[in-house]
């Protein structure tokens, strides 16, 4: 769903990737086409605006202290503030206490409440339970007809009741169902807008008598800006329990998602995919920040990050007390592989992902030779490198499986670092060590 | 409820909340200044005008010398708007007999509602009305189509569930023709835009009614749901790209949605909208109207 968002948002982060710092000025660039991009999703203005201003907070913290690209610091903090609004993980259904459990099924005219009431029911089959359906819509022509089709579809039982009242349906389903030894309940309810008063107070009505575990609202993804106010009202009258965002399966941008989540605070339970009984899936919000972000998984990258963060100031601080040695460096490697291939790990940065594969299978060898090289080194002449004259660079050569003129190039490089290193700033420092065998531009 | 009561009222709110946060800003002759600006900008944003159409009227707003108070500002936007919703303004004319009408557009949007209530919009005008049912694949939409024909009395086309759309759309269109019938259209499933043998399938219907009558379908009106974002502009790109949509029907007015995403489509697509929905009864439609739309997305 979020494709195009996730361009827009990896596109910005390109743009100042790799870079120093960003001025004042760049950072409310970048911001505001965040914030562009989230009002042309369909995010509601004044959650785009609170979104906006927490990333700018957190920014401006952790860009002062830490090595990171500006880029990367971004998309992560941006990652972060969606899992914080979208939750964590994905939420299941609550099933405590005696049965039958109660599901009711609420939400506007034509959002799927049906299609999705029908749907609910076959994962809760292919679950070991067994539900029942029943259609408290007595306004729509053809709603009960188009109910008992579907429940077909997934095998369930229907309770029909035609001609009466919504709550004298759900009052008789609920008796039924327990003679019948039902052990969910599913109502789907007629299709009503947040300010039909006495449709609202149908709903608290039938909340009352049925006393449900899930009022789950379901809500098209294609809403716009209005979906605050509706799911706050549906909220306010019947606290609930869960949201389905469904018709995902088209190419809106899906702000409301992250609007209604938000004001709400009501988990997203599922997510409906298309017009078919088996289009429906477990909403994982980590899962879908991800996909928002166009990258594989941030909640790898992030905790590489984090890692990076620490393994960066040990390096810097022997950097700047040029006690930094080639065995260092060789560490330094270590750990970089050690993170994974550098294909997989750049695969898992945002934005890097479109880097060709076949450079970055370079890199790899490239490292391996690096590694050989100081490998085949005496501790001597690791501690300090200039004793290794031109005799030492041949049997270094032979014992790495490498060429004199590749050893040259590397001691060539380390040199340079170690005489740079005086006053330079943390940045810079890391810039250098990443040109250094020409190792890209990670952190 | 009346109609024109639900009318108001409907359209009201929206115009109220408008007017009454703006204002809220200072008087109506106060100077503008940035804070003036932003708020007009949220204020055009909520009711979904679009950050594109939002930023140019901002922008025009801005570069105009003679706007000095917030009363002009809000002219300039009012009539800005207006020029461009008065440009697609277009009422639907039965202008030939037998005229087809195909209903197209994305799930749940209210094409079979709108359908019942064109029906009875054009009975009572003295016209003969046929529907083709040709949803064949939503669970008991040829059952809500003819329940809502047993209610204006006018016959339906169908066939079993699951057959081809372009068939019934065939036998609906042929038999209209035999039987003198004035109006004939044709509900269709609901559909993603983004989804291409669907899209193709519809195609394939308009070919089809095209064999039976070479000047129809003259109508192919899209319903567009008004709580609908950003996203309408693209399913209007898509359905017009492959059908050639001749109006917009924007259905769901009577909801707290402004519908200002019609002001995007209009400058951008140039789409007649043709009848606005303002509920789920069969007399719950109204012709599509420039001003009073736009007084309603505005202070008068
Ligand atoms: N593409 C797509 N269509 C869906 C999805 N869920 C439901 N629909 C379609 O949306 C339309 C409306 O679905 P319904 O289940 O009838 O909606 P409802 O909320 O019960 O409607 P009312 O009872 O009239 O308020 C139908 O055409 C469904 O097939 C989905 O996830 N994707
Ligand atoms: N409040 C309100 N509800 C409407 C309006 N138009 C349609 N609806 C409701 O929206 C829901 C869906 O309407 P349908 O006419 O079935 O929509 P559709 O586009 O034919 O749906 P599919 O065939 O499933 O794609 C129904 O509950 C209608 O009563 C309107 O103008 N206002
Ligand atoms: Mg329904
Ligand atoms: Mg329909």
């Amino acid at each position: 769903m979020f494709s195009n968002l996730s361009d827009r948002i990896n596109n910005t982060i390109r743009k100042v990737r790799g870079r120093g710092r960003l001025t004042a000025q760049e950072l409310d660039g970048v911001l505001r086409e965040i914030k562009l991009s989230l009002l042309e999703a369909d995010v509601h203005y004044k959650v785009t605006k609170s979104f906006v201003n927490k990333i700018r907070e957190k920014a401006i913290g952790k860009e002062i202290e830490k090595s990171l690209s500006p880029g990367e610091v971004i998309s992560s903090i941006v990652y972060e503030e969606m899992v914080h609004i979208l939750g964590e993980k994905n939420e299941a259904l609550n099933f405590s206490g005696n049965p039958p459990f109660v599901i009711m099924v609420v939400g506007l005219q034509g959002s799927g409440k049906t299609t999705t009431t029908a749907k609910l029911a076959r994962f809760l089959r292919t679950k070991g339970r067994n539900p029942i359906l029943v259609s408290c819509d007595p306004y729509r022509p053809a709603a009960k007809q188009q109910l008992s089709i579907m429940a077909k579809r997934v095998n369930a039982a229907v309770f029909e009741n035609d001609g009466s009242s919504a709550v004298d349906t759900a009052k008789a389903c609920l008796k039924f169902a327990k003679q019948a030894g039902k052990d969910v309940i599913i109502l789907d309810t007629a299709g009503r807008l947040h300010i039909e008063e006495d449709l609202m107070q149908e709903l608290e009505e039938i909340k009352k008598i049925t006393s449900p575990k899930e009022i789950l609202f379901v809500a098209d993804a294609m809403m716009g800006q209005e979906a605050v106010n509706i799911a706050l009202e549906f909220n306010k009258r019947l606290n609930l329990s869960g949201v389905i965002f469904t018709k995902i399966d088209g190419d809106a941008r899906g702000g409301a998602v992250l609007s209604i989540k938000s004001v709400t605070g009501s988990p997203i339970k599922f997510i409906g995919t298309g017009e078919k009984v088996e289009d429906i899936e477990l909403f994982h919000p980590d899962r879908v920040a991800s996909r928002i972000l166009g990258m594989g998984d941030m909640l790898t990258l992030v905790e590489k990050v984090k890692q990076a963060e620490t393994k960066d100031t040990d390096i810097i601080k022997k950097l700047k007390t040029r006690q930094f040695t080639l065995d260092d460096f060789l560490e330094q490697i270590r750990k970089v592989k050690k993170m994974g291939s550098l294909a997989g790990t750049l695969k898992l940065i945002p934005g890097l992902s479109k880097i060709r594969l076949g450079n970055m299978e370079e890199m790899d060898k490239e490292t391996k030779s690096i590694e050989a090289v100081i490998l085949s080194m005496t501790k001597e002449e690791r501690k300090n490198f200039r004793i290794i004259n031109a005799s030492r660079k041949r049997r270094i050569a032979k014992g790495s499986g490498t060429r004199v003129p590749d050893v040259n190039r590397l001691l060539k490089q380390f040199n340079e670092l170690s005489h740079m290193m005086k006053g330079l700033n943390k940045r810079k420092a890391m810039q250098m060590m990443q040109n250094l065998g020409s190792y890209p531009k990670m952190f | 409820m009346t109609f024109f009561k639900k009318l108001t009222e409907s359209l009201g709110k929206t115009r109220k909340q408008f007017t009454e946060e703006v204002h809220k800003l200072g008087g109506e002759e106060e100077k503008i200044d940035e804070e003036y600006i932003e708020r007009i900008e949220e204020l055009m944003i909520e009711a979904d005008f679009g950050i594109n159409v939002t930023e140019k009227m901002v922008e025009g707003l801005s570069k105009n010398k003679d706007i000095k108070t917030t009363k002009d500002a809000e002219l300039f936007l009012r009539e800005k708007t207006y020029s461009i919703l008065k440009t697609v303004e277009k009422p639907l004319a039965l202008r030939e007999k037998p005229f087809v009408i195909m209903m197209v557009g994305t799930n749940g949007g209210g094409k079979t509602t709108t359908i019942a209530k064109l029906s009875s919009l054009f009975t009572e005008r003295g016209k003969t009305v046929l529907l083709g049912a040709c949803d064949t694949f939503r669970a008991a939409a040829i059952q809500q189509l003819e329940e809502w024909a047993k209610r204006v009395n006018i016959p339906v086309i169908r066939q079993k569930e699951g057959s081809d759309p372009s068939a019934v759309a065939y036998d609906a269109v042929s038999s209209a023709n035999a039987r003198n019938i004035d109006v004939i259209i044709l509900d269709t499933a609901g559909r993603m835009h983004t989804k291409k043998n669907l899209m193709e399938e519809m195609k394939k219907m308009k070919r089809v009614v095209k064999k039976v009558i070479p000047s129809a379908p003259q109508e192919i009106l899209l319903t567009l749901d008004a709580t609908t974002g950003q996203n309408a502009i693209s399913q209007a790109k898509e359905f017009n790209k492959a059908l050639g949509i001749t109006g917009i029907v924007l259905t769901k007015m009577d909801g707290t949605s402004k519908g200002g995403i019609i002001v995007a489509i209009a400058s951008e697509l140039h789409i007649p909208v043709k009848y606005i929905g303002i509920g789920q009864e069969l007399e719950d439609i109204k012709g599509f109207d420039a001003r009073q739309f736009t007084d309603a997305l505005f202070a008068i």
